[in-house]
C-alpha cells in the first residue's frame, strides 16, 4: 500500500533506493528525537523538581 | 492486492498508518527512557565544560600568599544571578568524571530547568554563604541532570565551580518529602528557628522518576573553597 507505492516511486536499482530509504528514515528519527518527542513529553509527562 | 479494488487498499493503507502510529510510541519510550537524555545530557556536559574553560581564559589575580598555612580561603560570596543567568557549573564525580552541568538562577522550567540545567533558588545563599544554597534539576528528561541524585553515597563531593572558583560539598543524606515541604529550603533544612551559622547545600528532583507525586532531597554540608587562582581542588582529581 502506502509503503509499496513509496518503494514504486522511488527510483533507481534496488540499492539507490535502500540508500533514499535510510536517510530518510533518519531524517525522520532525527525529527521525532530531536523536536517532536521534547515537545510531546511536556504535553504527556509533566515534570516538577522544585517546592513551593 | 491493487486488482481487490479500492476498499481493501484503504483498509490497507489505514493498516500501515496504524502500524507506523505503533513504532513511533515505541521510539517515544526508547527516546524517553534511554536517548532523549543522552542527547540533551551530552550537550548539557559540553556547555559547562565550554564555561569552565571560558573562565579558565579569563586572567587571574595572583595567588594569594598564605600567611598562614592551617587557614583555607573565605570563600567568595558572588551576587545572586538573575533569572537564566549562567553563573556556575556543578560536578560530581560519582556521576561521571565528565559530568559538568550549568547552573543559573531561578527554578522555573521555561527559563532555566528545561534549557540549561540546574537552577538556583531565588532568594536562598549562594555558594559558600552561610545558610542553605539550594538547588533544582530534572531526574529524568531534558538531560536529567540529578538522574542518580539516589546514588550518592555520604561523604561524596558536589563541587560547584564559579569564576571564583570551586566550592566543595559533601553529601550528608537523602530524603523523600511532599512537593509542599518548603521547609528544606529554610537556612538551617526544615529548622528555620534556629539558624546555626553553618553552609548547607540542598539538591531538589523529582521522586519518584517520571512522577509528579514527591520530591527527593540531597543534603551536603559545606567543605571547602578553592581559588580559581589555585586551581582545581583535591576533590575533582581525575575528571575532565
Amino acid at each position: 500500500m502506502m509503503y509499496a507505492a513509496l518503494w514504486r516511486i522511488l527510483p533507481g536499482p534496488w540499492w539507490v533506493r535502500v540508500l533514499i530509504l535510510v536517510v530518510l528514515l533518519t531524517a525522520v528519527l532525527y525529527g521525532l528525537f530531536v523536536f517532536a518527542f521534547p515537545y510531546i513529553s511536556e504535553i504527556v509527562n509533566p515534570q516538577e523538581v522544585t517546592i513551593e | 492486492m491493487r486488482s481487490r479494488g479500492r476498499g481493501t487498499s484503504v483498509f490497507g493503507v489505514v493498516g500501515e498508518l496504524l502500524i507506523t502510529a505503533g513504532v513511533v510510541v515505541l521510539l517515544y519510550v526508547v527516546w524517553q527512557l534511554w536517548v532523549g537524555d543522552a542527547i540533551q545530557g551530552a550537550q548539557n556536559n559540553a556547555a559547562g565544560a565550554e564555561l569552565s574553560q571560558e573562565w579558565d581564559s579569563l586572567p587571574v589575580p595572583e595567588p594569594t600568599p598564605v600567611e598562614e598555612e592551617a587557614e583555607a580561603a573565605a570563600p567568595v560570596i558572588a551576587d545572586e544571578p538573575s533569572d537564566g543567568e549562567l553563573f556556575g557549573v556543578m560536578r560530581i564525580p560519582r556521576f561521571g568524571e565528565d559530568y559538568a552541568v550549568p547552573m543559573a538562577g531561578g527554578v522555573s522550567r521555561a527559563v532555566t530547568l528545561d534549557p540549561i540545567g540546574i537552577g538556583h533558588y531565588p532568594g536562598t545563599p549562594m555558594p559558600g554563604d552561610i545558610g542553605n544554597v539550594a538547588l533544582a534539576a530534572h531526574r529524568t528528561t531534558y538531560g536529567a541532570p540529578f538522574n542518580r541524585i539516589a546514588e550518592l553515597q555520604l561523604g561524596d563531593a558536589i563541587v560547584i565551580e564559579t569564576s571564583d572558583g570551586w566550592y566543595t560539598y559533601r553529601f550528608r543524606t537523602l530524603e523523600y518529602v511532599t512537593p509542599s515541604q518548603v521547609d528544606v529550603l529554610d537556612a538551617v533544612p526544615q529548622l528555620s528557628a534556629t539558624p546555626d551559622g553553618e553552609r548547607y547545600l540542598t539538591m531538589t528532583s523529582c521522586s519518584p522518576m517520571f512522577s509528579l507525586a514527591e520530591r527527593i532531597v540531597a543534603y551536603s554540608v559545606f567543605d571547602s573553597f578553592q581559588p580559581r587562582a589555585d586551581g582545581p581542588p583535591a576533590a575533582l582529581e581525575g575528571t575532565a
